[in-house]
């Protein structure tokens, strides 16, 4: 059961930050499942320049999830 | 070394003096203050989005590639998340080294990659309503001076 967190425009795209309890197996079947809720989403989280990161870490591709992993879709920084 | 990202406003003098209290062999401190810009009325807020501890971890990378290339003594990084309003404080770097040209330029180097590429993902808000904002190219060639220079 996943944790993804959304951050910047992605999050205005969604309108949510956060969700809790998301069930996929893998990066690829959680970013499935987000875009068949919401096509606009599930276009921009494999827009250009997005990354995914991994518990923290940036991460290039597809990979399973762990029972208790953390999501998270970063869109283009901005730099402070 | 500390970089602590912050919701609240913070007084760069205070941190200032903090950083050099009790160091006898240091020699040089320099520091850069960044404050939010008005930008003529168009910006009423500014506001930094940050993801609370991998923010923190990719800054300490810099952090400790500035710490060795310049062969600092010490750094801070104090950097806000959350509204902002125009005046006050974003930013402040600071750091101590045995002579001032390391120090002025290791701050310049952890700047020019915090205005550039740091995890943030900022927006304005003003009366036209609001607005994400990216790195301007020119943030971008400041940070890539630093991949091709070498001292």
């Amino acid at each position: 059961m996943a944790r993804v967190l959304l951050f910047g425009p992605l999050r205005d795209l969604a309108g949510w930050r956060e969700r809790q309890g998301v069930d996929a197996a893998s990066i690829s079947a959680l970013k499935a499942l987000l875009a068949g809720e919401d096509a606009r989403l599930g276009a921009a989280l494999s827009g250009p320049g997005v990354q995914v990161a991994l518990d923290q870490a940036i991460v290039k591709g597809d990979r399973p999830l762990a029972a208790d992993a953390e999501v998270a879709f970063l869109p283009p920084m901005s730099g402070g | 070394m500390t970089t602590v990202l912050c919701d609240f406003c913070f007084d760069p003098g205070a941190l200032l003096s903090e950083f050099c209290r009790g160091r006898t062999e240091v020699g040089a401190v320099a520091t850069f203050t960044g404050l939010a810009r008005a930008e003529a009325g168009d910006t009423t807020i500014l506001e930094l989005e940050a993801y609370p501890g991998f923010t923190e971890a990719e800054i300490g990378k810099i952090a400790d590639q500035a710490r060795t290339r310049f062969s600092l003594d010490d750094l801070m990084i104090r950097h806000r998340v959350g509204k902002i309003a125009p005046g006050e404080p974003i930013v402040f770097v600071a750091t101590a080294a045995r002579h001032r040209r390391a120090a002025f330029e290791a701050c310049d180097f952890l700047m020019d990659y915090l205005k550039s590429r740091a995890p943030f993902w900022k927006k304005e808000h003003g009366p036209g309503g609001e607005r994400w904002i990216e790195p301007r190219a020119e943030d971008h060639a400041d940070a890539a001076r630093w991949d091709k220079e070498s001292l």
